[in-house]
C-alpha cells in the first residue's frame, strides 16, 4: 500500500484540534480509531471542509480541494446517525446528490433505485426515514453517499448506533461495497471488529495527534498506544524502560524476555498469557503479584477475569472454564497473578 | 380574561350578524384588512426569514443590537411605532423628500398601512423562524452540502422544509397581528375609508354611531383569532418541541 503514493487518492495535512498527515491510496480503506475526544470526527469534518476546530490542506486525486467549500469537493460523508433528510423518501434521499451531473429526472430516479437495489432496499424506495429501522436508514445513508461516485468517502461511526445483529449485517453490506470502491475511504470506529474486518490500515489517534499509522495486522501485532492495545483486548501498561525491566507508575516492575528499550515503553500482555493461582506461585513465572477478582465475563468457551492488583497493576486474564472452576473464581476472590517473561511484549514509544 | 369575551358574546346582535357583516362599508373594510394584512405578511416574510436565519446562524458585530431593534415593536406602543414610521417615511420624515421625488407616498396610502402592519408583525415571524432554525440539527444541512448542494439549494430543499412548521406558525401569528393592527396604522396611514380604513379602525368609528355592527365585526375578528389559535395548538399552547424545529 505504501508504494502507491503516486496514485494517492487522498493526501491531507490537518492542523488545529487534530494534527495529522495522511496519504490514502485509491481503493484503500483506513480505520480511524482512538478514544472519545481524540479528534476522529474533527478529522473527518476537516477533510469534508465542514466548520470545526481543525482545518485541512486536502488533495483528492492530485487536485487541491483545500480551498473549496464542501459542495465542490466530491466527497461522500455519512455522519454518525446517517442524517437522512426526514422529509424525503429513501429514493429521493439517494437521488439528492445526483443533481448537477447532466442527468435527466428520469435517469436520476433510476440511478437512485439502482443503488437502493444494490443495498437490498429496493422495496423501501418510497419510505421516509421515520418508517425505517436503524439498519435500513444506515444502508440508505450509505447508498446516498456512494451514488454520486465520490472520490473520498468519509464514514463517521457507521455502525455505532445499531444493535449487535443489525451491526453484523450492515457491516457485511459495507464490506461488500467498500471492496469494489475505488476512491479513498476513512471510517471512524470504536469497534476492533469493524476496524479489522473493514479496513486495510489503521490510523490511531489520541489527544489530537496520530499515534500509529500502519497496516491493521501490524497494529494488532505491535500496538503503539495503550488505548488501541486495550481496544484489541490486550493488557497494556505505559512505563519507563530500565535495564532490569519496565517500571510502571505504581512502582511495580514488569520483566520481559527481550532487551528492554530505554525511555517510555508500552508493555502489552495477552490475556492468554496471564495465569491465576490460589497460592503464591513458584516455578517459571517471572512476574507475580497479588490481586482481587473484580469482574468475570464469558467469551465463548473461555472466561475473562478482571483482577484489581493490590501490589501490582490491574490485569485481565482469559482462562478456560475448567481452570476457572478449579480456581473457584468469583468476584472478591483473592488471587495471585503470574505472567511469564515471554508473555511480556515491550514496545519503545 | 374571560369576562370581556362573555360581554362581547352577550351583547352580540346574533340575528343580524350576517346582514351587518354584509354592509358595503364593512365589506370594503374587510377587503382592505385582508389586503393590508397579507401585504404585511409578505413584507414580513421577505425581511423576516433572512433576518431569522442571520440571527440563528451568523455571528456578527452588533447582532444583539439589531435583534433588539427588530423585536422592539413587541413592547413598543403601536402609536409610537406609527409616529416613528411617520418621522422616517412621512412627507417631512427622513426619507420623505427622497420618496416623494421618486413619486412614492407612503403616508395615508394602503402601502403605508401594509408597512405599519409589517412593522408590528415582523417580530412574531422572526422569533418563530429563528427558534425553528436554531433548533434544526446542522448535520442535515452539512450532509446536503457534501452531496454537492450549494447554500441556496440547501436552504430551499433542506432548511425550509424542515422548519416549515415553525415558519407556518410564525406566519399565522404575524398575519393575525397585522390584521388587528390599530395604533401604528391610524398614526401612519390614517383612517381613509376605502384606502386605509381597516376593520379595527372601522370598529372604533362604528362604536360611536352603530354599536351593533361594531360588535358584529368584533365577533368576526374574534373568530379569526380563535381559528389562528386552534391552528397553532400543539406548538404554542403546549411547551414541548421536537428537534426538527418542532415537527410533530
Amino acid at each position: 500500500m505504501t508504494e502507491s503514493v503516486a496514485t494517492a487518492a487522498l493526501t491531507a495535512r490537518t492542523d488545529g484540534l487534530i494534527a495529522a498527515e495522511l496519504t490514502v491510496a485509491a481503493g484503500e480503506v483506513v480505520a480511524v480509531v482512538g478514544p472519545n475526544g481524540a479528534g476522529k470526527s474533527t478529522l473527518l469534518r476537516a477533510l469534508a471542509g465542514l466548520p470545526g476546530p481543525a482545518r485541512a490542506a486536502v488533495a483528492i486525486d492530485g487536485a487541491d480541494v483545500g480551498g473549496l467549500p464542501p459542495h465542490r469537493r466530491r466527497i461522500g460523508y455519512v455522519p454518525q446517525d446517517g442524517a437522512l433528510f426526514p422529509h424525503l423518501s429513501a429514493a429521493r434521499n439517494v437521488a439528492y446528490g445526483l443533481r448537477g451531473r447532466g442527468l435527466s429526472r428520469h435517469q436520476m430516479r433510476d440511478t437512485a433505485h439502482d443503488w437502493l437495489e444494490r443495498l437490498g432496499l429496493g422495496d423501501l424506495a418510497a419510505r421516509r426515514p421515520g418508517q425505517m429501522s436503524g439498519g435500513q436508514q444506515q444502508r440508505v445513508a450509505l447508498a446516498r453517499a456512494l451514488a454520486p461516485e465520490p472520490r473520498l468517502l468519509l464514514l463517521d461511526e457507521p455502525l455505532a448506533a445499531l444493535d449487535v445483529e443489525t451491526r453484523a449485517s450492515v457491516r457485511h453490506t459495507l464490506r461488500g461495497h467498500l471492496g469494489p470502491y475505488d476512491g479513498a475511504c476513512l471510517i471512524v470506529t470504536h469497534d476492533p471488529v469493524d476496524a479489522l474486518s473493514l479496513a486495510d490500515r489503521m490510523l490511531v489517534v489520541e489527544a489530537g495527534s496520530v499515534v500509529q499509522d500502519a497496516a491493521a495486522v501490524e497494529v494488532t501485532r505491535a500496538p503503539r498506544s495503550a488505548w488501541v492495545a486495550r481496544m484489541l483486548g490486550l493488557n497494556a501498561y505505559e512505563g519507563d524502560g530500565r535495564p532490569e525491566g519496565v517500571l510502571l507508575p505504581g512502582g511495580h516492575t514488569l520483566v520481559g524476555a527481550d532487551p528492554v528499550p530505554t525511555g517510555p515503553v508500552l508493555v502489552t500482555v495477552h490475556p492468554d498469557h496471564v495465569t491465576l493461582y490460589r497460592d503464591p506461585p513458584g516455578g517459571s513465572a517471572r512476574n507475580r503479584w497479588h490481586g482481587v477478582v473484580s469482574e468475570v465475563t464469558g467469551t465463548g468457551t473461555r472466561l475473562r477475569v478482571t483482577v484489581r492488583g493490590t501490589n501490582g497493576p490491574d490485569v485481565v486474564a482469559e482462562v478456560t472454564a475448567r481452570a476457572a472452576a478449579e480456581l473457584g473464581v468469583g468476584e472478591g476472590l483473592s488471587v495471585w497473578v503470574g505472567v511469564k517473561a515471554t508473555g511480556v511484549v515491550m514496545t519503545g514509544l | 380574561m374571560v369576562l370581556p369575551l362573555v360581554g362581547l358574546l352577550w351583547r352580540a346582535p346574533w340575528q343580524s350578524v350576517p346582514e351587518r357583516l354584509g354592509d358595503p362599508a364593512v365589506r370594503t373594510a374587510l377587503r382592505l384588512s385582508l389586503q393590508c394584512s397579507f401585504g404585511a405578511l409578505g413584507i414580513s416574510l421577505v425581511l423576516g426569514v433572512p433576518l431569522a436565519w442571520l440571527f440563528a446562524r451568523v455571528d456578527f458585530p452588533g447582532k444583539s443590537l439589531l435583534r433588539a431593534l427588530v423585536l422592539l415593536p413587541l413592547v413598543l406602543p403601536p402609536v409610537v411605532g406609527g409616529v416613528a414610521l411617520l418621522l422616517a417615511f412621512g412627507r417631512r420624515g427622513l426619507l420623505g423628500p427622497w420618496l416623494e421625488s421618486m413619486g412614492v407616498q407612503l403616508t395615508f396610502s394602503m402601502t403605508g398601512a401594509m408597512l405599519a402592519g409589517a412593522f408590528v408583525a415582523l417580530p412574531f415571524l422572526v422569533l418563530s423562524v429563528e427558534g425553528a432554525i436554531a433548533g434544526l440539527d446542522r448535520r442535515y444541512e452539512e450532509t446536503a452540502a457534501t452531496l454537492g448542494a450549494g447554500p441556496l439549494r440547501v436552504f430551499a430543499t433542506v432548511t425550509l422544509p424542515l422548519i416549515a412548521p415553525g415558519l407556518a406558525a410564525g406566519a399565522a401569528l404575524a398575519w393575525a397581528r397585522a390584521l388587528g393592527e390599530f395604533g401604528a396604522t391610524i398614526t401612519f396611514a390614517g383612517n381613509l375609508p376605502g384606502e386605509t380604513q381597516t376593520l379595527p379602525l372601522a370598529v372604533y368609528l362604528m362604536l360611536q354611531d352603530d354599536p351593533d355592527t361594531a360588535v358584529a365585526v368584533s365577533l368576526l375578528l374574534l373568530v379569526v383569532s380563535v381559528v389562528v389559535l386552534v391552528a397553532l395548538r400543539g406548538r404554542w399552547l403546549s411547551p414541548s418541541r421536537g428537534r426538527n424545529g418542532g415537527r410533530a
